[in-house]
This record gives structure tokens, sequence and C-alpha cells, in this order.
């Protein structure tokens, strides 16, 4: 490598291919992101343009066909993904998956429990901490099926915290809630940044894009468009006609509802 | 009506009852194990062994139980393979339930959505550890009421095993009334004697179902 290697970079995307089988058009071709220690990316895009499959390309829920994803100066992409290496990106999906057989306290601590072999009293301190954090301690002992998708999206949001992961993907996270739910999810992942958590977030909430983004990046067919370290910049001004496109279609709502009052 | 006969021969249905539980219940046992296996094979797409059991399915529904314990029984024999009237009757009804028991199964692991298991490996689970921790206690609870169910059906079947001469209530019901023709009270006391096998069975069922029905907790 002729480049000196930038040692705030925690997770690298290189170049990824990814193709569905049966499809011709890869739905990412030749994508590449960094992100560094601490750092906020926001995925932008239309729908379909392979935001959530580059996340499930990252965390190793998709097999890819180029490129590489490196985690700390080490490929984890293709073969060399392993259970402990999974442990080290947590996720968070759009349908919160709460395991339904379990209590809240078991869906967090099983994790912690089976997969890192840790011991319980340990385990279940770190679970008190982190459900008071969002509020839901009260809740341990009922099951995900009395909980509203607020209540359900922030423990999976602890879930995920549990294995003391260095970098969180957020894949749509809100899109299933009810409004007014939305923001106390966002809340509690707008806190986790500002504690310097390394995350990388698909979301259609513009104005919380806005507000929680380091660093912007636009997908559309395949490709990026546009990335930006500056997110107020590239929300004011972007640089790019696609760009502007894109972010014109959440001003054309805007004005709408402006009529509508 | 009776009732010194029904008390005379009481008893009687006492014994034949023991037997139509123990070949029920080994049978039922083996047939949860088949089940189980089978619809793991099948889940798990294994290459022919996936065939052999869809094969095994398609003959064991497909087949009457009488006829597949003639076979056990009479067939055997002749291939120089002798076997007890119990063992034929324990295992016929696995051979006929294993196939219910998969299906049951199946439909419960099927249900388990794929994010579920997607979850799972982002938290680093192996397959065994999904399997055992989050995927087969979900499928247990989706396939209850259908275990619940054929476990019922395999307990009435077992009646069938009077045909290969093995005492059982409805062998000694046939026996009592070709004997004594007292058909109402033998018909009586075979009726009372499944219902007091069955009914626990079903209440049991229910209990399971409700303690086990993670989705409307």
């Amino acid at each position: 490598m002729s480049e000196t290697p930038d040692n705030d970079i925690i997770l690298s995307v290189k170049d990824l291919v990814k193709r569905y089988k049966g499809s011709e058009q890869p739905v990412l071709n030749g994508v590449s992101v960094d992100v560094r220690r601490g750092e906020t990316v926001v995925v932008l895009g239309p729908s379909g343009c392979g935001k959530s499959t580059l996340l499930r390309c990252i965390v190793g829920l998709e097999d890819i066909q180029g490129g590489e994803v490196v985690l700390n100066g080490k490929v984890i992409s293709g073969s060399a993904r392993t259970s402990a290496l999974r442990q080290r990106i947590g996720m968070v999906f759009q349908s919160y998956d709460l395991f339904p057989n379990k209590t809240v306290l078991g869906n967090v601590t099983l994790a912690p429990l089976v997969v890192q072999g840790r011991e319980k009293e340990e385990v279940n301190a770190q679970a008190e901490q982190l459900l008071q954090r969002v509020g839901l301690w009260d809740k341990r002992d009922v099951y995900p099926s009395t909980l509203s998708g607020g209540q359900k999206q922030r423990i999976a949001i602890v879930r995920a915290l549990m294995t003391n992961p260095e970098v969180m993907l957020f894949d749509e996270v809100t899109a299933a809630l009810d409004p007014e739910m939305v923001h106390e999810v966002l809340q509690v992942i707008l806190e986790l940044s500002d504690q310097g958590m390394t995350m990388v977030i698909v979301t259609h909430e513009m104005g919380f894009a806005r507000a929680i983004a380091d660093q912007v990046v636009l997908l559309d067919g395949g490709g990026v468009v546009e990335c930006s370290h500056d997110p107020e910049s590239f929300f004011e001004m972007p640089s790019t006609q696609r760009a502007k496109d894109f972010l014109g279609t959440f001003e054309f709502r805007r004005e709408k509802r402006a009529e509508c009052t | 009506m009776d009732w010194s006969f029904i008390q005379k021969f009481a008893p009687y249905y006492v014994l034949a009852a023991q037997v139509t539980v123990s070949i029920s219940f080994w049978g039922i046992v083996l047939s949860l194990v088949i089940g189980l296996v089978c619809s793991m094979i099948t889940e798990l797409k294994v290459p022919v062994a996936r065939q052999i059991v869809a094969a095994y399915i398609e003959l064991s529904r497909g087949t009457p139980l009488l006829v597949q314990l003639f076979f056990l029984y009479f067939g055997f024999p002749k291939l120089g393979i002798t076997l007890s009237a119990e063992t034929c009757a324990i295992v016929g009804l696995a051979f006929l339930g294993g196939s219910y028991m998969s299906e049951a199964f199946r439909g419960g692991i099927e249900a388990v959505g794929p994010t579920q298991t997607e979850s799972c490996r982002v938290l680093g689970m192996t397959w065994g550890q999904t399997m055992r921790h989050v995927v087969i206690p979900q499928a247990l609870s989706t396939a209850l009421p259908g275990v619940v169910a054929n476990v019922i059906f395999l307990v009435k079947e077992s009646s069938v095993v009077s045909g290969i001469a093995l005492a059982d209530l409805m062998y000694l019901t046939k026996d009592l009334i070709g004997l004594y023709y007292n058909t109402t009270e033998s018909l009586l006391m075979l009726v009372v004697a499944y219902t007091l096998i069955l009914l626990p069975i079903s209440i049991v069922g229910t209990i399971l179902e409700r303690r086990f029905d993670y989705a409307r907790r």
C-alpha cells in the first residue's frame, strides 16, 4: 500500500461488490466507505439503492462478490468471518427481532452468557446499567410481546450493545415505528453517539440524519454518489445534481405541509 | 345394564389399559424422536437423507396402521425377523407417528422467521446455540397444538393393535362381547377407559399450550 494507513479508521469497506443470485446488475458495485473511531456515518439513498445490503455485507449476513470489509486493519469479510469477529460489530434491524421466548433480561443477556461465556453477575450488572439508561429496567422480567415498538427497539439496541461491539450498525431502526415512538429510539442513538460510539446508520429521518451525522454517504445506482464529512453543507448545498434531487424529494413534502396549515 | 358384569370385569380393563398406555407411551416417545430427527433433516436440506425422509413420510402417512402392523407381525418373520406383538405395536405406532410429528415440528420450525436466526448470527451465536436457545423453543411453541393432537391420535390409533392379538382395551372388549354378549357394558367400560386415559393428556396439553404461547403472553 502506498498511502499511509489512517490509524483512526476503525471500519473500512473497500470496493464492495454485491450481486444477488439470479440478477445481472449488482446491488453494490464498488462501494467504498471509511469509518473513523467515534464517528457517526449516515447512509442515505432512495429505496432499493442497497443501503441495507451494505450493512448486511459489513456484518456478514450476505456473501460478497468483490472487495473487502476491514475492521481494525484486519479483513473480516469472506471466510475470515468468525463468531468472535461478529461480536465486535453490533447490528439493530428495522423489525426489532427480539426473541419472543425470552424475557427482556433473557434477550439482552443471551449472547454475553452463551457466546462470550461471561459471568452471570457481571452480565446482569451490565444489563441493569444499560436497561436503566434506556429507561426499561423495570420491564426486565416481561416478554417482548407486551412491549410497544419503541420499547422493543430500545431493548434491541441494548441487546446489540451487550457484547461490547466496537461498531454499531442501525438499519432503518425507526421505519416500522409509530411516529410518536421514533423520538425515544433516536434519542438513545444520539446519546450513544455523544458517548463516542462508532456508528453506521441507515435512515430516512432527514432531521435526525442532519443532527447526528459526522459523515454523510449518499448511495444510488450501486455506488457512492456523494460522500461528505461536512453534513451541514451537504444538506444545504449538495455538490452533485443527484444529491440535490434526492434531498429535493424531502423538500417538496415540507412545502406541501406548509400549504396545508 | 348388568352392574355385576362391570364389577367383575373392571379389573381386566385396568390391565388392558396398562397395555394401551404402555405401547402408546413408547410409540409416542419414539415418534417424537423420529419426528425431531426427520424435521431437522428436512430443515437442513441434508442431501439423500432428505429424500429418504420425504419417501418415509409419504409411505408412513399413506398406509393404514393395520397394514403396517400386519407387515411387521406377519411379513417380517418371513424375512427371518420375528418381533413380539408388543414390539410390533410400538414400532408400528412410532413408524406412523414419526411422520405426523415430523410435519408438526417442520411447521413450527418454518414459522420461526429468518430474521430471528439473522439476529442470532449477528450476535455471534453458532448454529447449535441458535437452534437450542431461539429456534427450537419457538418452534415447539408453534408445533405444540399439533403435537398434542398427534399424541391423542396415536393413543386412539393404538386400538388397532388388537388386530395382532395384543390384549389392549379394544382386544379385551371384542373378547368379552364374543364370550358373554354383554355389548353395552363392555363398550361402556371401553369408552370410559379411553376417556380416562385421554382426558388428562388433553388437559395437560392445554396447560402446556398456554404456558408456551410466547406470542400472546
